[in-house]
């Protein structure tokens, strides 16, 4: 018996996708939260129903890194389809805990592996008597096996059980002794040959459990959103989803019982954005969630959005493109797309959360920020983010009040001798929006339109007025970085190399500077367009590499294009395979550049 | 509010016609598009209608740059080429108070448009949808659109080579509650029409077949004011009583049906030459197909149902508008918050 690793290892799980193995593995996530650890959850799932391969991945680690780990320590084949290419994948001395009962496997190919083999099928024929049941639990008796073999309380288990079947004890009950199956077969016939172990831990004080599309919903709830249209798309779908649970439950109803809020499911993308923007002129805080191929649906619409002002938050999702892509793959692909998307001058800003915490604040605050600058605002999550349980800090209550923006009361009305939705009275671009109902100067009404206008917002052709408008919206666009989150440093040695990354890749880029020598100072971009103090990071290094989960670089090339002058020093390093980033492809990129450097 | 009109030439709102105008059309002369505006803008000023309780919608074409030249004085959103439905969806849903009034074409509704027509109609927002249909694209010169008749040549004597779409036998196969079609020219018609689908609470959809004199008016046309006059059928005329009104037209027993609108306004049909229920969804679609067949254009009340349910009565919505609820009544409380943060604790 070699020496323990204690709370540092990860656990892969192979099975066919649609068996109900979810539920397992998710009790095995629950009980490790229970222990207090602060694990990690992956699933690299396939874009069907039922039937083709799934794969779940819980890490454990004494930091309570949240990125993906490459390699894993244990592993439990049970899809009989992937059985040999997943055993392949292992490094000599993985831990395997293969189903025993699978027909017609070679042995050989378990050699160099600590197996333990477990006759699943005949422990659950022997054990569970229903056999309607008895598909959905035999899942159960491998949780027993690793709560066992790794050490995994039992009072953990139960809990962790109990929580995920809160409503109905019944059936936790007899999940949890088909676990205990598990657990015993594994007590009485297997005997411990491996080094990893799991103990109780203090990683989860304040920490909460969540996946990034139910924070995202919370912070509309927060955020005041009243309208949401939506079109169903992986990954975005849980989005509307849990909103439309955490409206009814949140969301205070009217003395009649009555609902503050809408939720439509459109025919498609484009009535979906339809429907968000017609509300947002109207004068409701409106969303839509969606991901790449919806945004390429909703780009026409939100071109309007921007010509005419009109307050909209898009979520995006983002998942692997072009195209249909990998649907249930996670990238950070949609950087450029989204930025210039629609025909014609625009630009939309974006902001980068990186953790459920961030998924919240941001989602709250866009709504202020669509409404103050009256204009699309896009929250750029991804598919790592949205769809995976993450542990978390606990999300805080929004301390900035529901802005409305500028609107045209009649006191604005009364004070200003020149009256035009588009003028631009306070030399900051953002003109006075109107809103029926709330602007009631009869001078305020006007036909919007997305064809050329003036400043009073009649068609006009005229080229100085065009160009006039046009600059207005560039002052107004570059003017929202006074409000959008701000970069965040992070410390670090010398001059000669700096890291800047966004979003879900920020996991791995913490993981990796903790695991080097020198401390390379990273800067952590939250939303484009950029801060002037993202130039002064840029400036203040020889060279800075931007890490990213896309082919082409895309935040380098936003980066090059608002700093032209810095562009020689922008590199970047980019893993487009669309699994998670993991901390090892980001210290390869570094320490690969510093021995250049 | 007073009843009747408070000064000679004003109506109950004390607003003279001119008052519901809007900028100089920019239509060519003689364009039927440009009588239907003033068509909404009689049935408007009839009504007495407050223009702030109006939003004016549209798409891309001709039709969607008229909003522009009526009732100046209520908002309005020219959105983009066969999107008008979902903005219109959007905006009334944010504010239920807000009636729109959507002006689409032949082009924006029957091809480009068609997707959000048709869940438009299923979905049965309330909104008034006129289609201005003269079976052209007008600017961009005079291409067919999809509901130009394949018997219908261009000027130049080329046929369309697909079927045309009757809109009205669509809105009633998917379920429309208020189906009518009309003929800019018979503003005797189309007001009462526009008075009646303003009262609607659904989605209330009215085909207006409105020449286009510079591209498809020509003789061996079947959208040109000729074919129209030629060949317009209807089986009723219609007499609009608002709620304010009383109903002092005289009638004979069995020759007039009178529907009773949401507002309690009344629509009453006055049989021409045979008896047609316009509550009858199937025989409406059995006299649609028949004049279609037989070349004939049917106008007038087609089909309409009272008992549908609007989408925003449907989803147990707060009576104030959501665009005017406020902090308050949006942000949830901080012990909410924490009672949330307790569900993902364990």
């Amino acid at each position: 018996m070699p020496d323990s690793i204690v709370n540092d290892f990860s656990l892969r799980i192979a099975t066919p996708n649609g068996t109900g193995s979810q539920t397992s593995n998710l009790i095995i996530f629950r009980a490790l939260f229970h222990m207090g650890l602060a694990p990690s959850s992956k699933n690299l799932f396939p874009s069907n129903i039922a039937g083709l391969p799934t794969w779940y991945q819980i890490r454990v680690s004494p930091e309570g890194w949240q990125a993906r780990r490459e390699n894993w320590q244990v592993l439990l084949p049970l899809n009989p389809v992937t059985l040999a290419a997943d055993l392949a994948e292992c490094a000599p001395g993985t831990v395997v805990i293969d189903n025993a009962d699978m027909k017609g496997v070679e042995e050989s190919i378990f050699e160099g592996f600590i197996r333990y083999p477990v006759p699943f099928d005949q422990i659950a024929r022997d054990g569970i008597s229903d056999a309607k049941l008895r598909p959905k639990l035999r899942n159960l008796i491998y949780v027993g096996v690793v709560a066992e073999l790794f050490g995994i309380p039992e009072a953990s288990l139960r809990a962790s059980i109990e929580s995920v079947f809160s409503k109905k004890k019944a059936v936790a009950d007899i999940n949890f002794e088909a676990a205990m199956l598990g657990a015993t077969y594994a007590r009485e016939h297997l005997q411990k040959k491996d080094p990893y172990r799991l103990t109780s831990a203090e990683q989860t004080a304040g920490k909460i459990l969540i996946e990034g599309n139910d924070a995202t919903a919370l912070g509309c709830v927060f955020g005041g959103c009243s309208v949401v249209a939506w079109y169903p798309i992986t990954p975005a779908s849980s989005v509307a989803e849990f909103l439309i649970g955490h409206f009814a439950r949140v969301r205070e109803k009217d003395a009649d019982g009555a609902n503050r809020y809408i939720v439509v499911q459109a025919e498609d993308e484009l009535a979906a954005v339809g429907m968000a923007i017609g509300a947002g002129w109207a004068g409701a805080r409106s969303m839509t969630s969606t991901s790449g191929p919806g945004v390429s649906l909703m780009s026409e619409n939100l071109g309007l959005a921007y010509f005419a002002e009109i307050p909209v938050v898009v979520f995006d999702i983002q998942r692997v493109g072009p195209s249909t892509g990998l649907p249930t793959r996670t990238q950070q692909s949609d950087l450029l797309q989204v930025a210039f998307q629609s025909h014609g001058d625009t630009r939309f800003p974006m902001i980068f959360p990186t953790d459920p915490k961030e998924a919240f604040e941001f989602s709250c605050a866009a709504f202020n920020l669509a409404e103050h600058y009256q204009t699309p605002i896009f929250v750029m999550s991804d598919l790592d983010l949205g769809m995976n349980l993450w542990v978390s800090d606990e999300l805080e209550y929004p301390e900035a009040p529901i802005d409305r923006g500028k609107l045209a009361t009649d006191e604005v009305l009364a004070k200003s001798a020149e009256w035009g939705r588009y003028l631009d009275i306070d030399g900051d671009g953002v003109p006075y929006r109107t809103v029926p109902h709330k602007t009631t100067d009869p001078r305020t009404a006007h036909l919007t339109r997305g064809s050329g206008h003036d400043e009073q917002g009649r068609y006009s052709e005229n080229p100085e007025v065009y160009a006039r408008n046009l600059d207005r919206l560039a002052r107004k666009i570059d003017g929202t970085v006074d409000r959008l989150p701000a970069p965040i440093a992070h410390a670090g040695e010398g001059s000669g190399l700096g890291i800047i990354a966004f979003g879900t890749t920020d996991h791995a880029v913490r993981e990796a500077r903790a695991g080097m020598d020198s401390l390379v100072p990273y800067l952590r971009v939250r939303s484009w367009p950029f801060h002037a103090s993202v130039a002064d990071f840029v400036r203040n290094h020889e060279r800075v590499v931007v890490i990213e989960q896309n082919q082409q670089g895309q935040l380098a090339q936003l980066l090059r294009i608002a700093f032209p002058e810095l562009a020689p020093r922008i590199d970047s390093a980019r893993y487009y395979g669309g699994l998670p980033l993991s901390a090892a492809f980001v210290r390869d990129a570094i320490e690969e550049r510093m021995v250049k450097a | 509010m007073s009843d009747t009109p408070i000064a000679p030439n004003t109506n109950r709102l004390g607003l003279t016609k001119s008052e519901y105008g809007g900028m100089p059309s920019t239509m060519c002369k003689g364009c039927g598009h440009d009588r239907i505006s003033e068509a909404v803008i009689q049935a408007a000023y009839d009504l007495g209608l407050d223009a702030r309780n109006l939003i004016k919608m549209s798409g891309i074409g001709c039709s969607s740059k008229t909003p522009a030249y009526f009732i100046g004085k209520a908002f309005g959103l020219n959105s983009t080429h066969g999107r008008m439905p979902s903005f219109a969806t959007g905006a009334h849903v944010a504010n239920r108070d807000l009636v729109p009034l959507g002006v689409s074409g032949d082009g924006d509704t029957a091809s480009i448009g068609m997707g959000q027509f048709v869940h438009l109609l299923r979905r049965n927002a309330r909104m008034v949808y006129i289609v201005e249909n003269n079976g052209v694209y007008g600017l961009t010169k005079g291409q067919f659109s999809a509901t130009a008749d394949r018997s219908s040549p261009s000027k130049r004597g080329a046929h369309p080579t697909e079927e045309a779409i009757d809109l009205c036998g669509l809105a009633l196969e998917l379920g429309a509650g208020f189906v009518a079609r009309s003929f800019s020219g018979d503003k005797k018609q189309l007001v009462p029409l526009l008075k009646s689908a303003l009262s609607y609470d659904g989605l209330a959809f009215i085909d207006v077949i409105s020449p286009c004199v510079t591209f498809n008016n020509h003789e061996a046309s079947t959208k040109s004011y000729t074919y129209q006059k030629e060949h317009d059928v209807h089986f009723h005329d219609p007499t609009y009583v608002a709620s304010f009104e009383h109903i002092d037209v005289e009638y004979e027993e069995g020759e007039t049906r009178d529907v009773r609108l949401h507002d309690g306004s009344h629509l009453l049909l006055r049989k021409i030459d045979r008896d047609y229920d316009p509550t009858d969804r199937h025989a409406a679609s059995r006299v649609i197909d028949e004049s279609r067949s037989k070349g004939e254009v049917l106008t007038g009340m087609i089909f309409i149902d009272i008992a549908k349910t609007s989408l925003v009565s449907s989803m147990q919505m707060t009576k104030t508008p959501l665009a005017m609820l406020e902090e308050p009544e949006l942000r949830p409380s901080r012990s909410a918050l924490e009672k949330v943060m307790a569900g993902f604790r364990f």
